[in-house]
């Protein structure tokens, strides 16, 4: 790289775009008042902070990011979103539409509860920035491991196996709540003794799945569901 | 030569390359896909422009290019427009990590596979932008459709392909090439000894790389008979035109992947006429033989239903996978555990 003219401009231009892209997502992600725009920028900005990963020497870093932010959360985001409500943004008045998503128009808080956001947020900044620049840096930012599958596998076993543990933990009881939450929908609840007895004697007496159907079919013939395109 | 060696000028040089080569390489796998279908029914297909056909992708590329790009009234505009470029991007990408031979590979990444991965994720969230955006029903629909296909179907790949990550022990796409290096007896997919289920694995992999690329029988997506062209309803001219390009490169990157994967790469399968430019040849011929059996399928079984889709990788191919998972993680470590125990 030293030998090609204007390597470190490149390097320093690359290097900006990254920056560039993750900061004009944020607002983007910030600023705009449809919410599938909202996690439009969100992805903008995971794929620039990916970017900056990769200036620290972290690539698989960079690539989770990618993987798990853009193809996964945003995904995710966008399905709750698509499920719930219609995105059309209500009128605003000019005043709002300045301000991006500052509510100015609702009555009581108002501009006061605008003023006590920006002072709570630039309290937080000055903060974090009077530790960054004042506190010190124990460790100079290097590379900590060549970043291979071996390395990572054995750093997530030995030490880091207590977060490692407790991530699955979290999602153990995510996929739980999930199926918690989808059962709970799906059969009806009896209303009276007698239906009760009538679905445990359908549920007995239920014919079992012709046997000269296709494998695939025969897994499902017992809960059709009663829009299936025939 | 020695411009052409630095770093910069080479990577330039693949990004110009790999672009020239999806373009074209789109324009044919359509006229391809034509042939087939026309064979597979018992008619020509297209057989009038040029030779036997063969000028038909310019005219098709000609008539798109040619179309006014409407932007249909009620449609979110900056994301109407967006969604094409995302869907193109990606699969641009993936191309760069991808070895095509010995010393022909844009970037030897040795995080190829996450490279690949990752920016391959990228794809559903374009498509359901599109049909989103688009405002319209059938769109909708299709987009609820294309995430919760691909959602579905990540797992078992991801599954599979971790199965073979712990056999290769790398992610650098060259490195898994070179461990199969010595005949076709070595290519991961014959590899029984290691895993008497790696057939089944490759089977797997390219399933769920047919579910990914939303090709028949999963093409849930577009589901003409029912959905209209699903995502793509609003889209006239080179956008629709476009969509169809990331199609096509991502069915080439599927490709490109399950040949580095399953059958060695560049590597010839009877050991001779190997090194060099055969390297290319012989990854050439895998992976459009990998595609031409992906067209094959696409107009030899119908399409299926929704639910079917999801039960066959809920219920089915995810299992499945686990269990090679296991099985492999169980004959790799437990004759160590039986060296140390004994």
């Amino acid at each position: 790289m030293t030998s090609f003219p204007f390597a470190s401009y490149i390097v320093a231009a690359a290097f900006a775009v990254a920056a560039i892209t993750m900061i004009a997502g944020a607002l983007i992600a910030v600023l705009s008042k449809r919410i599938i725009r909202g996690v439009g920028g969100l992805m903008i900005c995971c794929i620039g902070l990916a970017g900056l990963y990769y200036f620290l020497q972290s690539p698989f870093l960079a690539l989770m990011e990618i993987l798990i932010y853009v193809g996964a959360v945003c995904v995710t985001i966008v399905f709750g979103v698509m499920l719930s409500e219609p995105d059309e943004p209500k009128p605003t008045d000019r005043v709002a539409d300045l301000f991006g998503a500052i509510p100015i128009r609702s009555g009581r808080f108002g501009l006061w509860g605008a003023a006590a956001a920006f002072l709570v947020c630039t309290l937080i900044g000055i903060g974090i920035a009077r530790l960054s620049l004042g506190g010190p840096w124990p460790v100079a930012p290097a590379r900590v491991s060549d970043g291979s599958v071996a390395a990572i596998g054995i750093a997530l076993l030995t030490t880091y196996s207590l977060a490692f543990e407790l991530i699955s933990l979290v999602l153990l009881l995510a996929i739980l709540g999930a199926l918690v939450i989808a059962r709970s929908g799906r059969t009806k609840p009896p209303s009276t003794a007698h239906d009760q007895l009538g679905i445990l004697a359908a549920q007995v007496t239920a014919p079992a799945p012709p046997s000269d159907t296709h494998p695939l079919v025969s897994t499902t013939a017992g809960h059709e569901p009663e829009t299936a395109p025939r | 030569m020695t411009f052409l060696n630095l770093e910069p000028i080479r990577i330039l040089l693949y990004v110009v390359a790999i672009c020239a080569f999806v373009g074209l390489n789109a324009a044919y796998l359509v006229l391809a896909e034509r042939k087939i279908a026309g064979r597979v029914q018992r008619r020509p297909g297209p057989n009038e422009a040029g030779w036997g056909g063969l000028m038909q992708p310019f005219a098709d590329v000609g008539k798109l290019l040619a179309k006014q790009i409407l932007v249909p009234a009620g449609t979110d505009t900056l994301l109407y427009r967006m969604a094409p470029l995302m869907v193109m991007a990606p699969p641009m990408l993936c191309l760069m990590a991808v070895p095509y031979a010995e010393h022909f590979v844009a970037r030897d990444l040795n995080l190829g596979l996450l490279f690949v991965f990752s920016f391959g994720s990228i794809n559903v969230m374009a498509l359901m932008l599109g049909g989103w955006a688009s405002r319209n029903k059938y769109s909708i629909i299709s987009s609820a459709r294309v995430v919760s296909q691909n959602v579905a179907y990540e797992i078992p790949m991801l599954l599979v392909v971790i199965t073979l990550l712990m056999i290769t022990g790398t992610m650098s796409l060259q490195e898994i090439t070179v461990q199969q290096a010595g005949g076709f007896w070595h290519w991961n997919v014959f590899r029984v000894w290691v895993n008497p289920l790696m057939p089944v694995t490759f089977i797997i992999f390219f399933i769920c790389m047919l579910a990914e690329t939303n090709r028949a029988p999963f093409d849930m997506a577009e589901a003409e008979s029912e959905l209209v062209a699903g995502v793509f309803t609003e889209y006239g001219g080179m956008g629709f035109g476009v969509f169809f390009m990331a199609e096509y490169s991502n069915i080439v990157v599927g490709c490109c992947l399950a040949t580095v994967l399953f059958f060695g790469g560049w590597q010839s399968p009877i050991g001779i006429l190997s090194g060099g430019a055969w390297g290319l040849v012989w990854f050439m011929l895998k992976t459009y033989a990998l595609i031409t059996t992906v067209m094959w399928v696409r107009w030899t079984f119908p399409r299926t239903q929704f639910y079917l889709l999801l039960n066959l990788s809920w219920k089915i191919l995810i299992p499945i996978s686990l269990f090679t998972l296991l099985l492999t993680g169980a004959m790799l470590k437990l004759p160590l555990l039986w060296k140390a125990l004994f």
